[in-house]
């Protein structure tokens, strides 16, 4: 617990008591109390036997692959319809407000198809490798679960256009809306470098483009230099195969950029001296300035970070002690600290870090906090290994203007009201 | 002798496999070229492609004209292709129907609030416009078009964009001829440059606001969240 927090919150409480007396000395009361006392009358939920006490329950195979509790129904991804034209060209959002540590379940992790989902017989899959290489080659996917060099790694993918609908200002509430376009992965496969280097690239082999299988056939151009520094060709994640609306049988990994590489239902990588510039690397994914130009090859996803919780899916309920809690991630290393202000930036508090801080892939942390009632501008700053700052929105804005739609990296206020509703807002 | 050779090579082979099990593990790799432990030596996994298996996959188009394939089609024919084939989604003159892509227009917008990014307005080369046709359209019934048919689409589109004219004849071999308006408007990434005050920086932990920060605007008042359901008010 962060005491200076905690100091900022009773001072913000003491003002508070000033301006409103008669309200807030009771909020600022509570934040002494240490727990209820007995109720006046016995929890029923305890004294009486509940039906999933007496009767038995489904036996060990009702369930062959096990699905959440249905009282979790609602972790479910989510679309903004407006968004698109037709669900099946279309995104949704991961729900990170309801989830914790740094792994993303298979189940939840967000969409993006351009042509739907592609339904592939692990069988009939292949994977081409030609252009500039001594042998264009060809693989099934058993003959790539028997190349050496299995590799598992975690990784964040994030989409390039997370939080693109909030340039012009607050827009959606939700960080699943606004922050949604990401998932944290465990991938299982082999580094792409075997593979090139099984074919053999010849010297001029400057690029590289991964083609899908699907009906949109997407390609975009990934710089050689990249291709054999870290890239997989992955095959499982956390620990089972790929989920079809994430590319089974395959995928190329492409830790820290943007998510548009990470091309699905891998079947072809070609090998080229120059870049494609293909549709979803200049019509889509090149950054829009205020002067009418455009930033293209803008791979990586620079640090970020989010509170997910309080957030407007998840208010605060309850006075007393309170958990914040959030997602900070770096396409250009790992998370070095995150700070937490209550009051809208003007002053920050570091937080708590729980779990493994691994280089490109989300880190978890928390701010243990008491809560007297008081409204609150929740924000977070993560910093990155390379030393980066996530800006402010008005930061980022004065160097991009309002167009570029992707790569949204400001931070993100949430306004908590006295009575525990929060909203996305935009503050001075 | 023969079999000294044998054992010879058999304790090699032995050797070869223990060093490759003394490889580091992968987990102890993070963040390193990830196949260092790969023998340089090809295992041999995988078989050679067949050239027919190469040319059936390998379409790609660049924009110095590599892998345009041999045809032609003109703006004529490609009107009565595009009102069949793209209208529906993209709108008549390339305006766009709903929130499909705008495909013509937008010139000189790119500084509005509201760019239209269209062919003629930002795209940098036609040979873009050629690729995707031929890999992914038309939606829901991709790579159903023949070469000439893509080349006479993308004439049309060009047209649409006053890019060639109405008698234009688009073939392999004038392709490269065709310059679109926005070619010089992008740049590679600067961001190391350009935004480099967001680096080296040691932030503002106290009193970094000269007053108390103020609401500016609200998500609430534009209200086009999708109902959710599992935030339950407080309130």
């Amino acid at each position: 617990m962060s005491e200076t927090l905690k100091d900022n919150i009773a001072l913000a409480s003491r003002r508070r008591f000033l301006a409103t007396a008669s309200v807030a000395g009771a909020s600022v009361a509570l934040a002494t109390v240490a727990r209820a006392a007995p109720p006046e009358k016995a929890d029923p939920l305890i004294t009486e036997i509940q039906d999933w006490n007496r009767q038995l329950g489904p036996g060990v195979d009702a369930a062959p692959y096990g699905k959440p509790s249905p009282f979790e129904k609602n972790v479910i991804r989510r679309n903004v319809p407006w968004l698109t034209s037709d669900a099946i060209s279309s995104i949704n959002f991961t729900p990170i407000h309801a989830l914790d540590g740094i792994v993303t379940p298979n189940g939840v992790c967000f969409e993006r198809h351009h042509s739907g989902v592609a339904e592939i017989d692990p069988a009939k899959h292949r994977l081409m490798i030609n252009g500039l290489v001594d042998k264009p080659l060809v693989f099934t996917m058993d003959d790539l679960k028997r190349m050496p060099g299995r590799v598992n790694k975690l990784y964040f993918l994030e989409c390039a256009a997370n939080g693109g609908m909030e340039w012009r200002g607050a827009q959606l509430n939700g960080c699943q809306f606004t922050h949604g376009m990401i998932h944290n992965v465990w991938y299982t496969g082999i580094p792409l470098k075997a593979l090139l280097d099984e074919a053999g690239v010849k010297t001029n082999g400057k690029w590289l483009m991964p083609e899908g299988a699907d009906a949109a056939a997407m390609t975009r151009s990934i710089p050689m230099e990249k291709a054999m520094k870290d890239c997989i060709i992955a095959w499982g994640m956390n620990g089972e195969a790929l989920r079809p609306e994430q590319g089974y049988p395959l995928r190329i990994v492409v830790p820290g950029w943007e998510g548009n590489m990470w091309v699905k239902w891998l079947r072809r990588l070609e090998v080229g001296d120059q870049p494609w510039h293909h549709r979803e690397e200049t019509s889509k994914y090149t950054d829009l300035l205020a002067d009418g130009r455009s930033r293209r090859f803008t791979w990586i996803m620079d640090a970020k970070s989010i509170v997910t919780n309080p957030s407007p899916q998840a208010p605060l309920k309850h006075k007393g002690p309170n958990v914040l809690t959030g997602l900070a991630w770096s396409g250009r290393g790992s998370v070095k600290r995150v700070d937490v202000s209550i009051d809208g930036g003007r002053n920050w508090q570091t937080a708590r870090i729980d779990g493994p801080v691994m280089p490109l892939s989300l880190t978890r942390f928390y701010v243990d906090f008491d809560w007297n009632g008081q409204e609150m501008m929740i924000q977070s700053r993560a910093m990155d290994s390379s030393g980066y700052v996530q800006p402010t929105k008005d930061e980022l804005r004065k160097v991009r203007g309002t167009n570029s739609i992707y790569h949204n990296n400001g931070i993100q206020t949430w306004l908590v009201r006295s009575n525990g509703e929060t909203e996305n807002v935009e503050i001075s | 002798m023969l079999k000294s050779r044998k054992l010879m090579a058999a304790t090699a082979a032995a050797f070869a496999f223990t060093a490759a099990w003394q490889a580091p593990p992968a987990s102890a790799q993070q963040g390193k070229p990830a196949a260092q432990s790969v023998a340089a030596k090809k295992t041999g996994v995988g078989r050679e492609a067949h050239p027919d298996e190469v040319k059936a996959w390998d379409t790609d188009v660049r924009p110095d004209g590599q892998g345009l394939p041999a045809g032609k089609g003109s703006v004529k024919d490609g009107e009565d292709l595009y009102q069949a084939q793209c209208a529906a989604c993209h709108g008549e003159f390339g305006e766009s129907a709903g929130r499909w892509p705008m495909v013509a227009g937008g010139r000189g917008s790119l500084k509005n609030t509201g760019p239209e990014k269209t062919v003629g307005s930002f795209w940098p080369y036609a040979s873009t416009a050629f690729d995707y046709i031929k890999r992914a359209m038309p939606y829901g019934n991709a790579r159903s078009l023949s070469d000439d048919e893509v080349y006479a689409i993308t004439a049309y589109v060009l047209y649409l964009n006053d890019v060639v004219k109405e008698d234009f004849v688009l073939s392999k071999d004038n392709f490269t001829s065709i310059k679109l308006p926005n070619v010089e408007g992008f740049y590679e990434d600067d961001r190391e440059t350009a935004e480099k005050q967001f680096w080296k920086k040691e932030p503002c932990m106290k009193n970094c606001k000269a007053e108390a920060a103020r609401v500016l605007n609200r998500a609430r008042m534009i209200d086009v969240t999708p109902e959710t359901k599992s935030a339950p008010r407080v309130e």
